[in-house]
């Protein structure tokens, strides 16, 4: 297996040509360029591949709704600010039961707000985003391999349940750079029936999200639940990391789990008994480990790099059975490990 | 006797549900002609537009993908660029076009996308009632402009034909109306040559209908077709606004 040293941007890009992705649509922005150029790159010496530099995300999104419809495997990315513009796009995506991947890596907000490593899209990413009842499947990695094999998973995830899916990242994630061993190309499952193409001599078709019956758009909005429902048996996906034992429980995503890792490993070299649960899945969110785990565990703290977002799907999900607490630096900054050991310790005390 | 009109095989056996005099379906009925005389029903992916089209997919019998508000351009190009050998044309009014999709028709012409857009071009927002629209003439009442259009504060009527005509990815834009028997064959010819000319891989096309409006101009049908000729083709006039010349294959 061959390890390439690779920054988490042009990782992403290169795991979705090897998913096969062949139709990018994007827009720049920092701190997620890298990935657009990359894109420009690779994506043209791929097979039948597409590569466009839209005018705005707007049109990104909807390009690659287009490029969704007629069958391709698709993605767009951006940051914060972009992701707000595509969610027309999403949305109708969505409603449209189309698959496709959309990346973002966050910025500080809100508002154009700075080019920095944040968490602050948790809410707009796992409650649907745009308007409408809907879901998007949610990917936070926490490492540039984890960025590498969840794009891969975007697709397949994507192609299953013919709904978009996000692979929620942010500065740091997409900027940084570490060894990568890509995954092998997959064969892709996805039924022809859904693709459009020109009716030929058969029957025409049309995918719309305009219903303008209110009983059958109720119907379309139960049978995307009917969808998520079975999403969120089967594809939460979560981390727990030293958590035998402990006293405290941080719960932590994407690059912010891995600063509590550097933190909880310096705690129990110190005798502190604490662990990690790190969702994998935002949404669907791995309530049920943190219920479990409040059997035994009283105390929670969640950290993130925001003022609080995940906290909220952690009391739901404990409903009150423990204590939680939070830490968060939002707007850009990101707290060292020792800076947050020394705010877990604080709540290990009390 | 001799049969020398009917109905396209293109065009659903179905009632529209436009109004008395309304452009809509005399285009929707051209473009389907011009799919039948060039065989490509098959091959033909249409989008259409929010707006009073927005049901069209009820009206074409050919595969149809529903674009949000303004963003045809943009879903007509990733659907023409996963599927280079299909036709695909976007139909949109003048607020998704010339308003709130400005941007992605201007850059997907830009482009030279080879995709055909079919612009609907009736001075008002029709299927919300009325308002202003970026083609709303000069001193022209409508719900959002009750005194009428003013220069000074709405802004002048757009002529987006012209604009994108001054772009080098667009090769074939025509102004059209459907408002007399002349001007139907006329529009229909137009729409017919814009889908040749994406055949041969040209880029872009656009073939912009006047098209009358009588509830939200309220007139009588006869009245709309009327003021077509007389009072809004003093400012859109019709005729060829460019054409890059493809030869005479494709010549009226």
């Amino acid at each position: 297996m061959d390890k390439t040293l690779i920054s988490g941007n042009w990782a992403c890009g290169e795991a979705a040509i090897r998913a096969g992705c062949r139709f990018y649509a994007g827009y720049p922005i920092t701190p997620q360029n890298e990935l657009t150029e990359y894109m420009a790159e690779h994506m043209r010496q791929a097979e039948g591949g597409t590569f466009i530099q839209a005018e705005s995300e707007i049109a990104a999104v909807n390009m690659v709704l287009g490029a969704s419809a007629a069958g391709a495997r698709a993605m767009t990315s951006s940051s914060s600010p972009g992701i707000s513009l595509k969610q027309e796009g999403i949305s109708a995506l969505a409603a449209d039961e189309l698959p496709a991947v959309v990346v973002n890596m966050m910025r500080g907000g809100p508002g154009l707000g700075n080019i920095l490593p944040s968490q602050g899209d948790y809410f707009q990413a796992t409650r649907g985003g745009g308007h409408g009842d809907y879901r998007t499947i949610v990917l936070a990695p926490s490492s540039v391999q984890e960025l590498a094999d969840l794009t891969m998973d975007a697709f397949d995830l994507a192609d299953a349940y013919r709904n978009p899916v996000m692979i929620l990242g942010d500065g740091m994630t997409g900027q940084m750079m570490e060894p990568v061993v890509f995954g092998k190309p997959r064969p892709r499952h996805y039924s022809e029936k859904y693709v459009l193409k020109g009716s030929g001599e058969g029957k025409s078709r049309f995918i719309r999200a305009l219903i303008l019956d209110a009983l059958r758009m109720e119907e379309h909005n139960w049978k995307l639940v009917r969808k998520y429902t079975v999403i969120a048996q089967k594809e939460v996906r979560f981390e727990t990391f030293r958590t035998g034992n402990a006293k405290l429980v941080i719960i932590a995503y994407g690059i912010a789990a891995r600063i509590a890792k550097g933190a909880i490993n310096r705690l129990r070299d110190s005798g502190y008994k604490v662990g990690l649960i790190r969702p994998i899945t935002l949404w669907p969110f791995p309530a049920q480990i943190i219920r479990d785990t409040a059997e035994r565990i009283g105390k929670f703290l969640v950290f993130e790099m925001s003022t609080g977002q995940m906290l909220e799907d952690v009391q739901l999900a404990l409903e009150g059975r423990a204590r939680v607490s939070f830490y968060g630096r939002p707007g850009g900054v990101v707290p060292t490990p020792a800076e947050l050991a020394k705010a877990i310790v604080q709540e290990y005390q009390r | 006797m001799k049969k020398v009109f009917s109905r396209p095989k293109s065009l659903k056996n179905v009632a529209f549900h436009y109004c008395a005099g309304c452009g809509h379906s005399i285009t929707h009925r051209l473009i389907c002609d011009a799919v039948d005389q060039l065989g490509i029903r098959g091959i033909t992916i249409g989008v259409p537009p929010a707006g009073c089209a927005v049901l069209a997919y009820n009206y074409f019998d050919m595969d149809m993908l529903e674009a949000p508000h303004g963003r045809g351009c943009a879903v007509a190009t990733g659907i023409k660029r996963t599927l280079p050998d299909r036709v695909v044309f976007s139909y949109q009014g003048d607020g998704d076009l010339a308003a709130i999709g400005t941007a992605e028709t201007f850059h997907a012409a830009n482009r030279g996308e080879n995709i055909t857009v079919i612009f609907i071009n009736n001075a008002v927002y029709g299927m919300t009632g009325g308002q202003m629209a970026p083609t709303t003439l000069l001193g022209m009442t409508s719900t959002t402009s009750p005194p009428g259009r003013s220069a000074i504060l709405d802004g002048h009527p757009i002529r987006m034909s012209e604009i994108l005509a001054q772009l080098d990815g667009a090769t074939y834009i025509e102004r059209c109306a459907v408002n007399t028997p002349q001007n139907i064959l006329r529009a229909g010819r137009a729409i017919r040559k814009a889908f040749q000319y994406q055949m041969d891989g040209v880029g872009f096309t656009m073939i912009e209908v006047l098209s009358q409006c009588p509830t939200n101009w309220k007139m009588t049908a006869a009245e709309s077709c009327r003021w077509v000729d007389e009072v809004m083709a003093q400012t859109f006039p019709v005729g060829v606004i460019k054409d890059i010349g493809k030869g005479e294959r494709h010549a009226d």
